[in-house]
């Protein structure tokens, strides 16, 4: 299994004052899959992505990026392994335009921005990626508009764009649907779907009707302890899962993907 | 860009750099030459004021220590012609270089810290110089340095005539303000007006802050440094009261009135704060009780400064 | 080595200290619970000794004076927290520099008009001007001795106020944690009033006690100000007992570094390099110290960890 594994974490320890909030946490991400992490509140989700993405250091254990260990690279250096994460909270850059949050995250992915002269709104490396990312999203109408005016939904989308205009191997989403409409909320879940396979994506969410019809793979975390690693199915009829989280919540998730997914729930190649 | 449809804040910008390029033809025409001495004045603090802005205005890094740059420069000049080195290049390379170093080293400080503490370190490290111009004796300590004989560059360019020396200083500000606004579009101004906008973004995305951020800072400096070695050259005259903590503050009121982080505003700030202290001190003596008031009011009802004004828009949307 | 300068300069030192702590300690209290920069804090340490001048000549007593001038400094603390201040806390740091500095300005144009340019002598009482043999050698003035006594009561107090009683955990909850005031459901305004009012007091005292040294004169907060920025930036934001130890630490080592730098220096250079370098490097010590600690805590002493 590790030798498949994307992002290996091993016996990652994490404790603020001597309460625990990830305790000996041992996971395997395959590449390609999405992979949904769900638990209770306080469960420590959040604070496994913080480690992940490096703005929290673990007390013990490792991550394992592709074979190399990046337990203590510093957040800003991650991402240009390919490592992206998206913010619980709306994180986006509210006073410059939509087109210029995402030329930046282009930026980001092209090195270093140690460029003085050249005007950035004139280079065509930069605006296209931006304006196919996008794209992607369903946003390049909004591109010249100022980001701090647009709806919620919009800002998430824009998010999105931002993540992946870095062209990631491995993004961390956190809770990408929290605070949506229903409408917003499947737009977000029908551009995740396109990522499925091209991208590996870590996703944390609460609303369980997303998680399954988006992950591959499910790990429930209950104290910061992983409980169950498996896939979507084997997690709806496990009873550990059932007594400590899920129980009636999970009776109300239909069974089958919805009807207008078209696409097939095949698991990945592991 | 699309042709130029003059706006208001177009208009009012030619207007300003042409009533500016007349300055001394102005002074032919009425005989007044005390103008000239404040278009001056005017061109080099408004050099300072720009370079100001690129931190400020663009950055969000309120530095309360600008004035330093300043000191530092116009004792590049006054120092080496105290010993009789009069080359102008030279000065000017040592006021930058001086500068760069000084801002680098104080930056490596200042920009680990944010918020208040940021503000207060940044003016107890200008502090800090004033403090140390005071005490060199040598170079006259607290009664200042007079410099006997400008800057010499070459046959062409003599700078004891009032109006080329006006001309050099008005050159540098276009200079200055096409530097400046090549910078802030540049992917370099991309990632520093996004920093200013969502640090902990920027770092998400892969951008090490704080190195951009000293770079930005070191070039205001190093600008800032040149402006002083051109006000050494104009006062002829140089002590440490022209780093003291209030003209750092004085900077920030002129940026700020005029538009934080908008190109041409810092210049008119500093042109409107100079007419209106040269009116008002004409007019009362103890005028700067209006002064303060009048910036209490800038600071608590108009946002944006005159920048926004000119272009219908606040600009207060991004303070978080 | 000559004792009697040696303790008087430690004296000095100590009495810049404490004249520094009065100073930051209401700062700290303002920055750690609003969160706003005053600038204008200098001016209400001139304001006390201007006051204090005026009040020591109407009744013909320093000590009447002063007792008279400290209410006075705290009306005019929370007429500015009022008119000004309050409109601020809503505001980024940027306006409050800006609005401060406005303040700074008025207040000395205002102060010119009521006093006019010159300084404010003010004589001090016979029992204070004189003496104290300590030893046969030593002899320490006895005014600075009362400063120092004053100022040191003053800390004392303060710490009583702000860990021994209700306003103060009020006031110890607002600066470390500004959120949790609100949560406790305590009037926010009336306590920002509150500790604008004590901060004001405290700088008015420390003008009033420097006066009969240096005179009332104009501008005269506008340098020390800055020291006691850096006294605060040293303690860390919000700490009272970081703004005494880096007060104490502050005023020791400037006054201890002008008098003595040049003789440490005279010991491995020669004495004209000695004496052209140390007095750039004295002036320089304070913020030396201030780099260095920041270097390896950016929050200060006793600042909150973390962000």
């Amino acid at each position: 299994m590790t030798a498949k594994a994307l992002l290996s974490i091993v016996n990652l320890h994490k404790s603020f004052g001597g309460v625990a909030a990830t305790k000996q946490v041992s996971l395997d991400i395959v590449k390609g899959e999405i992979h949904a992490i769900i638990g209770p509140n306080g469960a420590g989700k959040t604070t496994l992505v913080s480690q992940l993405a490096g703005v929290l250091l673990p007390d013990s254990g490792r991550i394992l990026f592709q074979g190399n260990d990046i337990t203590r690279m510093p957040a800003h250096r991650r991402p240009h392994l390919g490592i992206a994460r998206s913010f619980q909270i709306t994180s986006i850059i509210l006073d410059m335009t939509v087109l210029e949050n995402v030329l930046l995250a282009v930026q980001a992915k092209a090195g270093h921005s140690y460029r003085f002269w050249a005007n950035s709104g004139d280079d065509a490396s930069l605006v296209e990626p931006a304006m196919a990312s996008l794209e992607q999203v369903g946003l390049q109408n909004q591109a010249m508009q100022m980001a701090g005016p647009l709806s919620h939904g919009e800002h998430r989308q824009l998010e999105m764009a931002m993540v992946l205009a870095t062209n990631p191997v491995l993004i961390l989403l956190d809770e990408p649907t929290a605070g949506m409409g229903q409408e917003d909320s499947t737009r977000m879940v029908r551009t995740l779907q396109a990522l499925k396979g091209s991208r590996t994506i870590i996703l944390v969410e609460h609303d369980m009707n997303t998680v399954f019809t988006l992950a591959d793979r499910i790990t429930v975390l209950v104290e910061g302890q992983v409980i169950a690693t498996a896939d979507p199915d084997a997690i709806r009829s496990n009873p550990r899962v059932r007594q400590a989280y899920l129980g009636e919540e999970l009776d109300s998730i239909p069974s089958e993907p919805h009807a207008e997914d078209s696409m097939t729930k095949s698991p990945p190649a592991c | 860009m699309s042709l130029p449809t003059l706006t208001l804040r177009g208009f009012v910008t030619v207007l300003m750099l042409v009533a500016l390029a007349l300055v001394p033809q102005l002074v032919e025409l009425t005989g007044n030459a005390f103008l000239i001495d404040l278009a001056t004045r005017c061109v080099i603090l408004a050099i300072a004021a720009v370079s100001l802005n690129l931190i400020l205005g663009y950055g969000r890094m309120i530095s309360f220590g600008h004035a330093a740059y300043l000191g530092i420069g116009a004792y590049a000049v006054g120092i080496p012609v105290y010993y009789e080195i009069y080359n102008g290049y030279l000065h000017i390379l040592v006021a930058m270089a001086v500068s760069a170093v000084f801002a680098l080293a104080t930056g490596l400080v200042c920009l680990r810290t944010r918020g208040v503490n940021f503000i207060m370190i940044t003016m107890a490290f200008a502090q800090m110089v004033f403090f140390t111009f005071v005490s060199m004796e040598e170079y006259g300590g607290d009664d200042g340095l007079v410099i006997e004989v400008r800057s010499e560059f070459s046959r062409f360019i003599n700078l004891e005539d009032a109006t080329v020396l006006y001309y050099v200083c008005f050159a540098s500000l276009l200079v200055v303000l096409y530097l400046v606004k090549r910078i802030v579009n540049s992917r370099f101004g991309m990632v520093i007006r996004g920093t200013r906008g969502n640090e902990l973004r920027m770092q998400s995305l892969g951008f090490d802050t704080f190195r951009y951020k000293l770079i930005c800072y070191v070039i205001a400096g190093t600008i800032c440094g040149f402006a002083g070695a051109l006000l050494g050259n104009f006062t002829n005259f140089i002590s440490p009261e022209m780093m003291d903590w209030t003209r750092s503050g004085e900077l920030i009121f002129m940026v700020v009135l005029g538009g934080a982080g908008s190109l041409f505003g810092p210049v008119l700030g500093v042109s409107v704060f100079l007419l209106l202290e040269e009116f008002l001190s004409g007019l009362w003596l103890y005028w700067q009780l209006v002064f303060g008031i009048f910036l209490i009011l800038v600071v608590l009802f108009a946002n944006g400064g005159i920048d926004s004004w000119l272009s219908g828009r606040s600009r207060r949307s991004h303070d978080s | 080595m000559d004792w009697t300068l040696l303790t008087v300069q430690f004296l000095n030192g100590l009495q810049l200290g404490i004249l520094l702590f009065l100073l930051a300690s209401g700062l700290t209290l303002i920055f750690g619970i609003m969160d706003v920069v005053n600038l204008a804090h200098g001016s209400l340490y001139m304001a006390g000794a201007f006051l204090c001048a005026t009040f020591t000549q109407w009744f013909d007593s320093f000590f009447l004076g002063l007792l008279a001038a400290l209410p006075a400094v705290a009306i005019i603390g929370l007429l500015v927290e009022r008119i000004v201040i309050r409109r601020l806390y809503q505001r980024d740091h940027l306006d409050h520099v800006l609005a401060t500095f406005g303040l700074i300005l008025a207040f000395d144009a205002l102060t010119q008009m009521i006093w006019g340019p010159d300084g404010q002598v003010i004589p001090l009482p016979a029992w204070l001007d004189g003496q104290v043999m300590l030893t046969a050698d030593i002899v320490l003035p006895t005014y600075r001795l009362a400063i120092i006594t004053t100022g040191l009561l003053v800390a004392v107090g303060l710490f009583v106020l702000v860990t021994q009683t209700r306003l103060g955990m009020r006031i110890r909850a607002g600066a470390t944690n500004r959120t949790m005031i609100s949560a406790l459901g305590i009037n926010i305004g009336m306590l920002f009033s509150i500790v604008f009012g004590i901060g004001a007091v405290l700088a008015g005292l420390a003008g009033m006690m420097i006066a009969p040294i240096t005179e009332a004169s104009i501008g005269m907060g506008n340098q020390i100000i800055i020291v006691a920025f850096v006294v605060i930036v040293i303690g860390g934001i919000g700490s009272i007992k970081g703004a005494f130890i880096a007060a104490i630490l502050v005023g020791l080592i400037d006054t201890m570094g002008r008098s003595y730098l040049d003789a440490l220096f005279k010991l491995f250079m020669s004495v004209q390099n000695a004496e052209t370098s140390a007095p750039a490097i004295s002036a320089m010590l304070i913020y030396i110290l201030m780099a260095v600690i920041l270097a390896v805590r950016p929050t200060g002493l006793f600042g909150p960890r973390g962000h």
